[in-house]
Formats: structure tokens, C-alpha cells, sequence
């Protein structure tokens, strides 16, 4: 069986997503790695989730995605990043045990139907005609697929810098690299580099736990994925130690060793997760920056100091950790280093990420400029729904900036590109206050069910939480008079007069538990069975006032989509566009008005005149 | 690609001169198979224009202006010439025979000039505002306008909140590293000094206005003198003025320019309550709603029973049954015109606060509703003790400011725009 509608490169969070999701979608898929027991493997920082990242694989996980629910097989510490703030910002983020999460990731995709699992390198892209026909393995194999999706992480040409070591690494083999590499040079696609990195591993038995601050685990309930009932494993805490002084000294007597600060590197690195030399040098005023300690595992010593990523050479690094807090005797089992990579410019991608260029072939992950395994894994999901609609007969879910993380994130990188490794943000998203890690479900189960992605199993969940969605409503509409609350000992004004209860959750100091002597009790027993949806309804009427006033700018933005700019059409012909405009959108080809508009540096002029230019445009063609 | 264009650009002939605008792409050919020849760019040349039969059609002073650095963007030329209706007509057919070329639209010009970068949406609004200027107070704020200084100063209040938004948008993304710090203690005085400034535009006077014009009601019993004053301030006999108690029954209404400033002089129905006079009475009521429309009331009756804030005037000074207002604002002679001259002075100085000042960019009534979008969003920032919902606050804020430059403009606003230029801007 050597034919297949869609194949995947890689096994990686990208390339697991893109091959379930495709393979959900009925087309017949396989996925090819060079070490199928690698599959889900979790390459560097071993968590799942945080801030805007826990958007997305909520996402995911709303049209059945797999991250999640193997986040939670692999949980052993949970948190709820920005707890304090208001819900839209908050960032569910799990600690995975490696083991654990890798070995739910191959469970699923074993599972799962109409995916073939295949091992081996794979060689060259084999095109026909300018479009992709399939891939041909190392060993000679063929294979025959009208789409493939490239999920292979930074193989373009990467480089691992430590101190003065160089090594070239990528996941697979060298030579098969340089012959795919060689086909996408030759496409002439547009290129460039970015750079990221990894702390040292340290064998957590070397570190005096008792002298450190702990983190331990939020004590809810709260899972990642919506179909996990319950939390699976023993829960372990962290521990929080500083940089010091000693340990800057060390840094700061070492920089130029430093492939960061020697010239070997000159790639961007992410601003907002800086190495640790990167922290001192531009933060030199600082006497200590924070540092968790995470636990790989429970079966291993190995633990992740998060914050202190760097390439400055062994001897460094070793002096570096043991200047920290409780760290005086701890022993590195793998030092940390940078990574320089090539990526492709998104912005020769298509929203559905297949490159402009050659048509058929996808592209997802880091390979598109991104960093972290949520945005790999949300568009290694949206390549492979897209792959698969065009082989089958059904249609990819509509997403757009107003319903999803996912769709910010594809719009920012096609129209965008990137100039330092792009990571998800809720600032990123400018309808925040829709997009809640916690409605996910909500916003998307729906269009997936529609487009035939999501299993029974979810599919049968999200009908029941719909009907209880019912059930809840008129708790929501029944009236209290402010009265009867002041009485209480509520504190609200006596003389507030009588409002629906969706509007006394907006008040300070009142909560569900508060009203419920009013409530019905079979209400109220709804109620308690179904606490996560009742949450998730009165957060949609506490930011209720703030969302209808976001309906005419929704209506705008929406009736701007609908004015397509086609493929082909021609920016060069605009009247009045500048050479610069002419450069910009054509290298972003947005594919509608409203798209043209988030192009960096497009004037409100130049829209005017694409506006005008493309009305005519549209009734002429 | 877009016809070119072509239009009469100067006042509707007969003139001295007519001038007539060629935009587009086909404006160089145009003009040379009217003229026979090519010109120089941007200098002004005496040319014979000849029809396609070679007829002589006049002749005209040729401007040539190659694009895109015109004011249209595109390749414009300009024809000078005798503003007789016959030359003007007999041009005009000519170029209606060149293919490619058609009588513009309505604001055509100035839609090119927008759609190819050359001005943006404040500018528009202020050339529109420009051209149906009539005083020069009024062309001064329209020339601020079209000029770009309100476009900067709105680039200016966005740049301020996109810096206040990135703040608040690092302690909401980054809170939990400590590495990045708290909100800055001058973040909440920086909204409420930029409220502020918002607050300050708002309630200056507004474009309308310089079009309206300074509004004074003349009030007061019949035959006060109201209408032999109104007549004195306008210099004309517009109303119709006799000594028949209940002359003017209706509402005069006239627009005159007293030392640069538009004014907008109303002459009110007598106010007598025990009129039986139907018409009349319907006149009454009219002149009780222009109170409340007026900026200055001048009151004729006798002291005290006017509208509040009402000027006191006493005009019939030189008449027999004068009646003395001991406490009265002025004291004149509609009539013989002594003291008339004194009340202009008065009215001009009130006027000069109440209107914009000469060389101030003066909001039209988009802007100023765009603006309080933003004022009102600034205002609930302030208030907002949600970090996420004052993140959106900013938002709607940037939003707004957006709007106003027209980044996010739709196509019938454009049209209601450029609906509103005469033909050949």
C-alpha cells in the first residue's frame, strides 16, 4: 500500500495533529518518521499550556486534537497562569512527565483509523508537473500522495552552539535533509534565520529541595482537555531559586564565549524568553532573575531549570548553577545550548499553510518560524483538516481572528511573517474577551462536529453540555431584588432594584454559592453538576456589555472578508500604490480587504485605494 | 485602468475665467490633440485649442502637471480659459470626443486625490469643509484641516495609547515572570491626561458651526424695533419693516460676514401671549424654539422679561415712547444707526470665543462623534479597576482613532464624502 490522500514528514506535536486530524477527517493518511518510537516525544521544556499557548491547545482540543489529552495521561503539577487577572487571560499549563505523554500521543495515533505509520527518512518531495505527487523515501520506497504536509521542526540547516562547540543536529539524517532541503532552496522559496535554546538538565538528587521556596500544584480540579474526567497521576511541586550575583559575575566574565555575544550567532532569538547571558547583558541593573526547577518525570531525576537557557560553554554553565540558591552541589547531566535554524517565510504560505509555490505541500511548525509545541501542534491540526478537505468531500472549519488563537496565530504568520521565533500572546488577539481558554469548546466543538473531525466520544459530550447550556439559561434570567440580597448580607446597595441574576455575578463579593438560596433546587443541582459551563455562562455575562460592543466592529471586519483579493490579483496595477505598498502586499498576498489591512505598514490610504480598485476588479472579472 | 477625467474646476460661468481640469492617464494626449504640441511640466504656456476639425476654440493659458506628484496623484493638466459659457461648452465637447476621457462625478478629483495616497480621510473632510467655505474664518479651519495638522495630532493620541496599551499588555502577559514589572505608577495619569485632552477638542467649538454661522435672535414684544435693527445689522431691507404691530410673522433668517466672521441674524414674530392671530401665533412658537438655538439673544422688550442671558437692548432711543432700560446692554437708534455700529463690535467679540479660533482645525460632526467613541472609552479605562477590560477600553480607543483617519473606512462613507464636493475638486 504505497498510495495514500495525504502523507506527513515528521512526529513531532505538528506532525502527530496534522496526521490525526487528517486521518479524522476520512482521508486516508499516513505519518513517516524516521524512529516511529520517537512519536510524541517532548524536546525540550517537558510542559504543555500557559499563557495564550493554553488558548491554543484548548483549541486543539476542541476539534479533537491529541495534545491535550495527552497532557493530562503525562500531568504531574497543574497551574492556572494569571489566576489573578480576569478569565480571558488565564493559561492552564500542565507539567508532563516525558514517558507518560509520549506513550498516550502513540496510544492515539495507533488508534486511530485510516492512519499507517510508516518508518523511514524521508529523501526528496517527488513533483509533477510543479505539484506534489508524493515522497520518496531513503531506501528507494515511493510514495504516492496528492498532499503532503512538512511537520519536521528545524532540519533546514540547523546549528547547535555551545560556547565553542559547533554540531549540526536536525532530526533527520543529514544527507536526506540536504536533498529536501536542496528541493524547497530550489523552489526558491523566501528563507531566513532564527535562533533558539535550552537550559542544562540537572540531576535533581544534587539539589537541596529543603532550602527552596515550592510551588506546588493548584488543588482543583481543572483539566486540559475537555473530555478528561479526572487527574491521572500523583502531583509533584516545583521549587523557585534565583540567579545571584556570583552567578551574573560568571556569566558576565564569560559573554564573549558565548556564540550570543562572539558574532557566531547573529539570528533573533525569541525578545520575550531571552538566554540567560541575553537576560544580563540587557538587564544589567537586576540583582536575580527567577528560576523554577520542574521535574522532568516521576521516574526521573532530571529536572528543567526554567529560565536560565544559554550556550555559553560547559565550564560556564556548571559555574553558573551552582552559584543559585539550593544549588550548590548540583550536577548538570546535559548542558544547555542554542540552536540556529532556517525557516521558511510564512508569508509564502496560504491560510490554510500550503505553499503558495508548490502547490499540495504544507508546511507546520517550527519550519514556519514558530516556537513551542501549542503553536506547532495547532497548525500542524489546520494543515492537516485542510490537506484533507481537498481530497475529500468535506470542508475545514471556518476559522477566522474573531472565533479562535488558531486563526490569530495563521493570519499574524501569512500576512505578518516573523522577525524572531513567533510564541502566542493574548495581546495577540484582539477579540480577548470571546476567545477564553475555557469556552473553547464552546466556540469551536461545533464547527468541528460540522465538518465530520471530531469523534462520537466528543461529538455526544458537547451535545450534553449544550443541553445543560438549556437547562442553565433561565438561572441566568431569574430576577433578585437588591433587597433581599442587602439582607443576606450581600454587598450590594438596598436600593439597587431587581436585576437578573447574570447581572449580580458582575457585582464584587457575589458568587453562585451566594444566590443559591433563591435558586430552584433542581436549578441548583444543574447547577453543581455542570460548574465549569455555569462558570463559562457568567463570564459571557459579566463581559456581556463589552461584547455587543464589539458586534459592529465584527460586522465591519466580516463584511471586509468578503471582499476577495484572489490569488492573482494584481497589486502592481493599483493606481496610486507606492512601490513600497506594491512590495509589501504582494509578498503577504492577503487574501481578503480585511486581511490587507493587518499587513504591516499598509496605509489607511492605500486600503482606499485597494478598496476602490478591487470593487471594479471583482465586477469585472 | 480609471478614464481620465475631465471637469470644469472653477465657479459656474459666466467668469472671466473658466478653468477646466484634465486627470488620468490620458490627460498628456488630450492635451496634445487640442493644443497640437507637448509643454513643459509645471510651466504656464499661452496655446491655441483646436477641435478635431481644427476649429479654433480659444485661447487658453495650459498648465501640465506629470503625475503621481499632482494633486490627484495622477497626470493632471489644467486649461485656462475664457470663462464664457459658449468656450467652456465647446471645450468641453471636444475632450467628450477624446476617447477615454468622460466628464468627471462629484468629488472625483478629490477621490482620486484620496484613493492614490495624496491626502487622507481628515484631509478630505477639511477640503470639502474648504471649498464650501465662505468667510475667511471658515476657510482658515478648513485649511488646518485639509492641511493634515488634525491627521497628526490624531496619529499622535493613537501613538499615546498604543504605548499605554503595551504596558498594561505586558503586565497581562508577563505578570507571571518576574522580570517584567507592575504597571508603571504614571500609567493611570497618562490616560487621564490624554482623557483630558480629548475632553479639550470635544468641546471646542465645531466646523458646523463656521458653516451655521454665529447665531443671534432678535426678540422681544411687537414693534420693538426688532426688525428695523435686524435690518441695520444685515444692511439690507430683508425684512419687511412697518409700524403695524405683528409685521413679521414668521422667522427671517439671514447669513452676513461682519469683520470675517459668519453670522446668522433671525428676526422673531412680536411676542405677544394674547395674540389671536393664528398665523401669527404659529410665528410665536417659532421664535420661542430659536431661543433655544441661539447663541446670543438680543432682547428689545422692556428689561428683565426677556429669555435668560439675554442681551438687554434698548433700540428705539431716538423714538417719542421711549422707554428707558435704566441697565441696558446698549443703547441705540435702529433707525439713524447711532449705537448700531457698538452692538456689532459687541456681537463680533462674543462670536470670536463662541467659534473656532482663526487657524484651529475645527471637528465636523463625524470627527466629533468618532472622537467621543474614544473620549468615552478613555473614560472607562480610567475607571477600570479590570487590567482586561481597561486593555479593551484602549482598544475601542485606537479603534476610534482609526476611524477617524480612515483606516478602517468603509465605501459608503466614502461616497456620502465625495458625494459632497461640487464637480471638478
Amino acid at each position: 500500500m504505497h498510495s495514500f490522500d495525504v502523507l506527513v514528514i515528521g512526529g513531532g506535536h505538528a506532525g502527530v495533529e496534522a496526521a490525526c486530524g487528517a486521518a479524522r477527517m476520512g482521508a486516508r493518511t499516513a505519518l513517516v518518521s524516521f524512529d516511529l518510537g520517537a512519536i510524541g516525544a517532548m524536546s525540550c521544556n517537558p510542559a504543555i499550556g500557559g499563557l495564550g499557548k493554553g488558548h491554543l491547545v484548548r483549541e486543539v482540543d476542541a476539534l479533537d486534537g491529541v495534545i491535550c489529552r495527552a497532557a493530562d495521561a503525562g500531568a504531574i503539577h497543574y497551574r492556572m497562569l494569571n489566576r489573578s487577572k480576569g478569565s480571558a487571560v488565564w493559561g492552564p499549563r500542565v507539567q508532563a512527565d516525558r514517558v507518560l505523554f509520549k506513550a498516550e500521543v502513540q496510544r492515539i495515533v495507533k488508534a486511530q483509523a485510516n492512519l499507517t505509520l510508516i518508518a523511514g527518512e524521508a529523501a526528496a518531495l517527488r513533483l509533477e508537473s510543479g505539484r506534489v505527487a508524493g515522497l520518496e523515501l531513503a531506501d528507494g520506497t515511493a510514495l504516492d500522495a496528492p498532499r503532503v504536509i512538512l511537520c519536521t521542526g528545524t532540519f533546514l540547516g540547523g546549528t547547535l552552539f555551545r560556547g565553542e562547540e559547533r554540531f549540526t543536529g536536525g532530526r533527520i539524517g543529514e544527507n536526506s535533509a540536504q536533498r529536501l532541503a536542496k528541493q524547497l532552496r530550489g523552489a526558491d522559496l523566501p528563507m531566513a534565520r532564527l535562533k533558539t535554546g535550552t537550559p542544562p538538565r540537572i540531576d535533581g538528587r544534587t539539589i537541596d529541595w529543603a532550602s527552596l521556596p515550592e510551588q506546588a500544584s493548584d488543588d482543583e480540579s481543572w483539566t486540559m482537555s475537555a473530555l478528561t474526567e479526572r487527574r491521572a497521576n500523583p502531583q509533584v511541586f516545583c521549587a523557585i531559586t534565583r540567579t545571584t550575583e556570583a552567578a551574573h559575575d560568571a556569566i558576565r566574565a564569560n559573554l564573549h564565549r558565548s556564540p550570543l555575544f562572539s558574532g557566531a550567532i547573529d539570528a533573533a532569538g525569541p525578545r520575550y524568553c531571552p538566554s540567560i547571558e541575553d537576560k544580563i547583558h540587557r538587564f544589567g541593573d537586576r540583582d536575580g532573575h527567577q528560576v523554577f526547577l520542574e521535574p522532568e518525570g516521576l521516574n526521573t531525576h532530571l529536572v528543567y531549570p526554567n529560565g536560565i537557557s544559554t550556550s555559553l560553554p560547559v565550564d560556564v554553565q556548571h559555574d553558573m548553577v551552582r552559584a543559585m540558591a539550593g544549588l550548590s552541589k548540583a550536577e548538570i547531566v546535559e548542558p544547555g545550548y542554542a540552536v540556529e535554524y532556517d525557516h521558511i517565510d510564512p508569508r509564502a504560505l496560504t491560510p490554510d499553510l500550503q505553499l503558495r509555490a508548490i502547490p499540495g505541500l504544507y508546511c507546520a511548525g517550527q519550519i514556519n518560524g514558530t516556537t513551542g509545541y501549542e503553536e506547532a501542534a495547532a497548525q500542524g491540526l489546520i494543515a492537516g483538516l485542510n490537506a484533507a478537505a481537498g481530497e475529500t468531500d468535506r470542508q475545514a472549519p471556518f476559522l477566522d481572528r474573531a472565533n479562535s488563537y488558531i486563526a490569530v496565530m495563521i493570519d499574524d504568520l501569512t500576512l505578518q511573517g516573523v522577525s524572531e521565533p513567533y510564541r502566542m500572546l493574548t495581546s495577540r488577539a484582539e477579540y480577548r474577551l470571546r476567545l477564553r481558554a475555557n469556552n473553547a469548546s464552546t466556540r469551536l466543538t461545533k464547527l468541528g462536529v460540522e465538518a465530520g473531525c471530531v469523534s462520537d466520544e466528543r461529538s455526544k459530550w458537547f451535545e450534553h453540555r449544550e443541553a445543560a447550556r438549556t437547562v442553565l439559561a433561565p438561572l441566568f434570567a431569574q430576577k433578585l431584588h437588591s433587597k433581599d440580597l442587602a439582607e443576606a448580607d450581600l454587598p450590594v446597595r438596598r436600593d439597587g432594584g431587581e436585576k437578573p441574576i447574570s447581572e449580580w455575578l458582575r457585582h464584587d463579593g457575589v458568587e453562585f454559592a451566594d444566590l443559591m438560596p433563591w435558586v430552584d433546587t433542581e436549578l441548583a443541582e444543574a447547577l453543581y453538576a455542570n460548574t465549569d459551563l455555569a462558570d463559562e455562562m457568567a463570564e459571557d455575562a459579566a463581559y456581556e456589555p463589552y461584547l455587543a460592543r464589539q458586534e459592529a466592529e465584527l460586522r465591519d471586519l466580516r463584511a471586509s472578508e468578503n471582499l476577495a483579493l484572489a490569488g492573482d490579483f494584481p497589486f502592481g496595477e493599483v493606481p496610486g500604490l507606492s512601490s513600497e505598498m506594491i512590495e509589501r502586499l504582494t509578498s503577504a498576498s492577503p487574501p481578503t480587504l480585511a486581511a490587507a489591512g493587518r499587513v504591516p505598514g499598509v496605509t489607511p490610504a492605500a486600503l482606499s485605494a485597494l478598496l476602490v480598485y478591487a470593487r471594479r476588479w471583482q465586477t469585472a472579472a | 485602468m480609471s478614464d481620465t477625467i475631465f471637469a470644469i474646476s472653477s465657479g459656474a460661468p459666466p467668469a472671466a475665467i473658466g478653468v477646466i481640469r484634465i486627470s488620468g492617464s490620458e490627460a498628456g494626449s488630450a492635451l496634445r490633440k487640442l493644443a497640437g504640441r507637448d509643454f513643459t511640466a509645471r510651466r504656464s504656456s499661452l496655446t491655441t485649442l483646436r477641435d478635431a476639425d481644427g476649429d479654433t476654440l480659444d485661447q487658453a493659458l495650459v498648465l501640465w502637471f506629470p503625475g503621481p506628484a499632482t494633486a490627484t496623484g495622477e497626470d493632471l493638466a489644467e486649461l485656462h480659459c475664457h470663462g464664457g459659457r459658449a468656450v467652456l461648452a465647446a471645450v468641453s465637447r471636444a475632450l467628450e470626443a477624446i476617447s477615454g476621457l468622460r466628464a468627471a462625478e462629484a468629488g472625483e478629483f478629490t477621490r482620486r486625490a484620496f484613493a492614490n495616497g495624496r491626502i487622507d480621510l481628515a484631509e478630505a473632510e477639511g477640503l470639502s469643509e474648504l471649498l464650501s467655505a465662505e468667510t475667511e474664518l471658515q476657510r482658515a479651519a478648513a485649511i488646518q484641516m485639509a492641511g493634515g495638522a488634525f491627521s497628526d495630532q490624531v496619529e499622535a493620541w493613537r501613538t499615546a495609547v498604543l504605548r499605554l496599551s503595551a504596558q498594561l499588555e505586558a503586565a497581562l502577559d508577563f505578570s507571571d515572570e518576574d522580570d517584567v514589572s507592575e504597571l508603571p505608577p504614571q500609567f493611570a495619569e497618562g490616560i487621564g491626561m490624554l482623557s483630558q485632552e480629548l475632553e479639550e477638542w470635544l468641546s471646542r467649538p465645531r466646523a458646523e458651526k463656521l458653516g451655521e454661522g454665529y447665531r443671534v435672535v432678535l426678540a422681544g414684544p411687537p414693534n420693538s424695533g426688532k426688525s428695523t435693527l435686524f435690518n441695520a445689522l444685515i444692511e439690507s431691507e430683508a425684512a419687511i419693516t412697518s409700524d403695524i404691530a405683528g409685521t413679521t410673522r414668521d422667522v427671517i433668517e439671514r447669513n452676513v460676514a461682519i469683520a470675517s466672521i459668519p453670522f446668522s441674524f433671525v428676526d422673531t414674530a412680536g411676542l405677544r401671549d394674547e395674540s389671536e392671530d393664528t398665523i401669527e401665533r404659529i410665528g410665536i412658537d417659532r421664535a420661542r424654539e430659536q431661543f433655544a438655538r441661539a447663541d446670543t439673544v438680543l432682547w428689545l422688550g422692556p428689561e428683565g422679561e426677556g429669555p435668560e442671558r439675554a442681551w438687554e437692548v434698548a433700540a428705539k432711543s431716538d423714538a417719542p415712547d421711549y422707554q428707558a432700560k435704566p441697565s441696558a446692554d446698549y443703547i441705540l437708534s435702529a433707525t439713524k444707526g447711532a449705537g448700531v455700529d457698538e452692538l456689532k463690535q459687541g456681537l463680533v467679540e462674543a462670536a470670536r470665543v463662541a467659534l473656532p479660533k482663526p487657524g484651529e482645525a475645527a471637528l465636523n460632526a463625524r470627527q466629533h462623534a468618532v472622537l467621543s467613541d474614544a473620549a468615552q472609552a478613555l473614560r472607562g479605562a480610567i475607571d477600570q479597576g479590570d487590567p482586561l477590560l481597561c486593555a479593551e477600553e484602549l482598544r475601542q480607543a485606537r479603534g476610534a482613532f482609526d476611524r477617524l483617519i480612515g483606516r478602517t473606512t468603509t465605501e459608503d462613507m466614502l461616497d456620502a464624502l465625495f458625494g459632497r464636493f461640487c464637480i471638478g475638486k
